[in-house]
């Protein structure tokens, strides 16, 4: 396995991004290292081989988007939208990430070492997001499917409008968003809450019985009129 | 005793019997009104405009003998692989979901014959509809339904919707009935559910983010694709303005005439401007820049007519965009169905509910009996013939214009027959030099 | 619609660095804001006096017009900073007002200098000598026009009170009727923009007594729409993201400064922004520092 590094101060973001686009499906190039990102966004989008990459420092808004099958980290802070529109893969950020962590992920694993912003896992489609810290307002807002575990805290309006994505908290709630509550957790939801933990690497610090779940309330599912403050 | 005469029964204009019924109606459903469809109302259109035709200070070109081209590039800014069209009508974003597989296919054939573009709409793309079509625009809505890399790196254009013209400002709710399992999977949501969509994008919001937005699409897919960015017509000089700051290859200003598959008429009807009074102040917006004719302009919103086709580009749009048009070109609102029609309590011509998924032309629904009606081979040549039509008929008029090219019509080729035509498309009240509040946006 | 950057010392030791550092982070939110670019620099006050940073069109001749009025004037590009008493400013006010009425103040206090310009940010500072600027805190911006025009006129920052000034990334939904109100309290508005009013708005709540924190929480309730407002006054440094905060903020604070960028980006140049606690103002939340009196 050889290790290829780039440099972001170095060479523009279109040649890592064109890189990282044209390697084989059998590339040996497998592990690749990108520094001084320095807030810089759309760092390594659009990922789509079974590759991993370590990226030394802060980045902007976008990083990992769309990502396919890659496992990427970043050790340091992440802007807005962090892995959003996520496929597959793995994507971790050592820091915290901005706003909108993970908006509309359809697969794959996104763990967040700090805190995420606000609207974590915006419309989300099946991404699961497990965050050590704590999440923003709004968060899970429209959650269709996939699982958002929080170790810390939620901030107000969490699954607001919420479909069918599993929302798991161990600290404080500040409030549910509309059609959002609170339900007894079964086998199944405990099973997937042991199974994220233990994959972002936190099964040490947490139990599953620490937590609490929340899901959709269905209420909205379909129109009535008693319910129209909520939309 | 005498008799007094009685008045006949009078109608207020106010409350007209239609808006006697709409307050029924909200009465007793406590929900307000959504349908397909677009503005139903009448507003201020391309048909208060007419030609020039050449005479003695102009002269006109031979029909069918002396050219006038047709074809027309969108995304000549940045794009590596820019989309070219023979000729510049376009088909305007529709949904699988709101659009039946079948419909979503005949749109496809139909485009591909005549040489132009399709669009996906919010749910994604699927394989027939990518398939059948040779040239496809793929849609980046706020509720990113069914948006995946796959489909990001096979579409040849992306096309970011801020905003519809059906409803500039607002989200979507698309009922229940047509959310069937094909669709709810391919959004990633629970089968028969009333979905809402998001209004604003959910990781961006104004012009300095959008730049960002597109500069992250445009990274993911090597900068070879056009990125169109449309909004529903409401400030158009400022938006137009925007998109090309935020480094959009193509506007798409959609009109409030623009259709849509189910929103709620107080949207439909009284938000927006008219399509017609959109386009020149989009077109100021570009030329300001320096950048007319190079950052193309597309308009939609109610285009019916290689008239109406003519009469945009005329006002400086690079192409339209059709949707509400090219459904009955495939066969929506067609007599022949008059009975069903009735039996849903509407009429031919008049069948808005498109969002309910019973339509009888097997178009905007997904219920697979109605969806088989529509042969996607028959109704798509028959969206071909169309836009050849359109085509033909935009060349006839330019031609009497004296234009090579449908692009090279201008304002000064037209005049308006009411004022407030005069006023929003610029162009001067017939036989006079006058045009009622020119100088302003 | 736009890139804010702000940098508030807490200690004396970067003074002399503060407008190189400010530059550099203003010329990296280009990308945001590439039509128009502007910044508030609050040096140090010399006794009891009043500075007034005045933009003067081309065809006014600033020294002829200085000798003139019997003050001095420091030049810098199109704009001039002049000094005089406190008790003269009233005085010099109505003589630029009658004899030089096309000559613009853009701010005037104890401490305040502010500049700004069409133009790429980059340009706009070495324009006016940001880089050499010394002080002990700066708010610059850079603009995207949306919905006003551009002009030096619409450029950020606006100030509407004494070493008062306002930056603003958003868009207000409610500033028009808020600006026919303001006027008939009495401010005066020089253009259509929003964030404009945003700032003549705080300048009202702090004439009728508010301090700056206070007239901050207020604007939660009373301004509608997106909005990130970075604000100085002599001594102090304050932030409000609205309560649905879409647009970007990120902070980062050390023992020597507190800064503020619309993105990380813009922090980068700072010393020690490796080690700094870096953080988001959370949303309808006012965040202020200040220097002692």
């Amino acid at each position: 396995m050889t290790e290829t590094v780039f440099d972001l101060a170095a060479a523009p973001l279109r040649d890592l991004n064109g890189r990282l686009h044209a390697l084989p499906e059998q590339t040996n190039e497998t592990s690749w290292v990108l520094r001084n990102p320095q807030g810089r966004h759309a760092v390594a989008v659009g990922v789509d081989r079974p590759i991993s990459v370590r990226i030394e420092g802060h980045v902007g808004y976008y990083c990992a988007g769309f990502n396919s099958r890659a496992r990427i980290e970043i050790t340091g802070n992440a802007g807005v939208g962090l892995a959003e529109n996520m496929m597959s893969g793995e994507v971790r950020v050592q820091g915290d990430a901005s706003q909108a962590a993970g908006a509309t992920g359809r697969g794959g694993l996104l763990v967040i070492g700090g805190n995420a912003g606000a609207r974590c896992g915006i419309s989300m489609k099946g991404i699961d997001i497990v965050v050590r810290g704590s999440v923003g307002h709004m968060s899970a807002f429209m959650g269709q499917e996939g699982n958002l575990v929080v170790l810390g805290d939620a901030g107000d309006n969490l699954g607001d409008s919420l479909y069918e994505a599993r929302l798991f908290v161990r600290g404080a709630v500040k409030s549910l968003g509309a059609d959002c509550e609170e339900k007894p957790m079964g086998e199944a939801e405990r099973a997937i809450l042991a199974g994220l933990l233990d994959r972002a690497g936190f099964a040490a610090e947490a139990k599953p019985e620490e937590f609490r779940f929340y899901g959709s309330a269905r209420k909205l599912y379909h129109f009535h009129v008693d319910y129209a403050d909520s939309y | 005793m005498e008799e007094t005469p009685k008045s006949p029964p009078r109608w207020s204009a106010s409350f007209d019997p239609h808006t006697i019924a709409y307050i029924q109606r909200a009465a007793s459903t406590g929900i307000y009104d959504i349908r397909g469809f677009g503005a139903k109302r009448k507003l201020p259109h391309f048909d208060d405009l007419l030609f020039l035709g050449a005479s003695i200070s102009r002269y006109p070109l031979e029909g069918y003998r002396e050219r006038c081209a047709t074809d027309v590039v969108l995304g000549t800014r940045f794009a590596k692989k820019p989309v070219v069209l023979k000729t510049p009508v376009t088909i305007a974003g529709m949904s699988f979901g709101a659009l039946s597989g079948p419909a979503k296919e005949a749109l496809g054939r139909g485009a591909t014959i005549a040489g132009t573009s399709t669009t996906t709409g919010d749910g994604g793309m699927t394989p027939e509809e990518r398939e059948h079509s040779a040239t496809l625009v793929y849609q980046y809505l706020p509720s990113r339904y069914g948006m995946d890399l796959d489909s990001l790196r096979k579409a040849d254009a992306i096309e970011v919707v801020v905003g519809q013209g059906a409803k500039p400002g607002g989200g979507g709710m698309l009922l229940g009935q047509k959310i069937t399992e094909r669709v709810a999977g391919m959004r990633n949501l629970p089968p028969g559910i009333d979905q809402r969509s998001a209004c604003r994008h959910p990781d961006w919001t104004g012009p300095d983010d959008l730049e960002i937005k597109l500069e992250e699409l445009r990274e993911i897919t090597d900068w070879e694709k056009p990125i169109y960015v449309k909004v529903g017509a409401s400030r158009p000089y400022f938006d137009t303005a925007l998109a090309v700051k935020a480094g959009a290859d193509v506007v798409v200003i959609d009109g409030m005439q623009g259709g849509t598959a189910a929103t709620q008429e107080v949207f439909i009807e009284h938000v927006g401007i008219p399509t017609l009074a959109a386009i020149r102040p989009a077109v100021k917006a570009l030329q300001d820049l320096g950048l007319h004719r190079k950052v193309q302009l597309v308009i939609s919103g109610g285009i019916r007519s290689g008239a109406d086709m003519a009469k945009a580009l005329a006002l400086g749009a690079d192409a339209v965009a059709i949707g509400t048009a090219a459904l009955i070109a495939l066969g929506d609102q067609d007599p022949a169905l008059e009975a069903e029609y009735r039996k849903l309590g509407t009429t031919a011509g008049a069948y808005d509910d498109w969002q309910d998924g019973r339509d009888p032309a097997g178009i905007t629904t997904q219920d697979p009996e109605l969806a088989a009606r529509l042969d996607p081979v028959k109704a798509g040549r028959r969206l071909a013939n169309y836009l050849a039509v359109m085509t033909m008929e935009a060349q006839a008029v330019a031609r009497a214009c004296g234009k090579s090219h449908l692009l090279n019509l201008e304002p000064e080729d037209l005049v308006a027959l009411t004022m407030e035509a005069s006023a929003m498309a610029g162009v001067p009240l017939a036989g006079t030099d006058w045009i009622p509040g020119a100088g302003r946006l | 619609m736009c890139g804010i950057v702000g940098l508030f010392l807490k200690s004396p030791g970067l003074q002399a660095e503060l407008g190189r550092l400010s530059a550099d982070m203003l010329g990296i939110m280009s990308d945001r804001g590439p039509d128009s670019a502007g910044f508030a620099v609050y040096g140090t006050a010399a006794g009891d006096t009043t500075k007034l940073t005045l933009r003067i069109p081309e065809d006014v001749d600033a020294s002829a017009m200085a000798a003139a009025l019997g003050v001095t004037a420091v030049r810098r590009g199109d704009h001039a900073v002049v000094t005089v008493p406190r008790d003269a400013e009233g005085a010099l006010r109505q003589a630029l007002a009658t004899r030089y009425p096309a000559v613009n103040i853009v701010s005037a206090g104890a401490r305040i200098e502010l500049y700004k310009g069409v133009g790429l940010p980059d340009a706009v500072s070495s324009r006016y000598g940001l880089p050499g600027m010394a002080g002990t805190h700066a708010i610059g911006h850079t603009r995207m026009a949306t919905e006003s025009a551009v002009t030096t006129h619409g450029a950020h920052p606006f100030s509407t009170g004494p070493d008062q000034c306002l930056v603003h990334n958003g868009s207000l939904s409610n500033h028009n009727a808020l600006r026919r109100n303001l006027r008939r309290e009495g401010l005066e508005f020089e253009t259509e923009n929003d964030s404009e009013v945003a700032a003549g708005y705080l300048t009202w709540r702090m004439r009728q007594g508010a301090s700056l924190g206070e007239a901050l929480e207020a604007a939660v309730g009373d301004l509608d729409g997106f909005y990130t407002f970075v604000v100085g006054t002599e001594r102090g440094f304050g932030v409000l993201r609205d309560p649905i905060a879409c647009k970007p903020a990120v902070m980062a604070e050390t023992e020597d400064y507190v800064a503020f960028g619309s993105e990380y980006r813009a922090l980068v140049p700072l010393p020690g922004i490796e080690q700094a606690r870096l953080f988001e103002p959370a949303p309808g939340q006012v965040y202020f520092w200040e220097h002692a009196a």
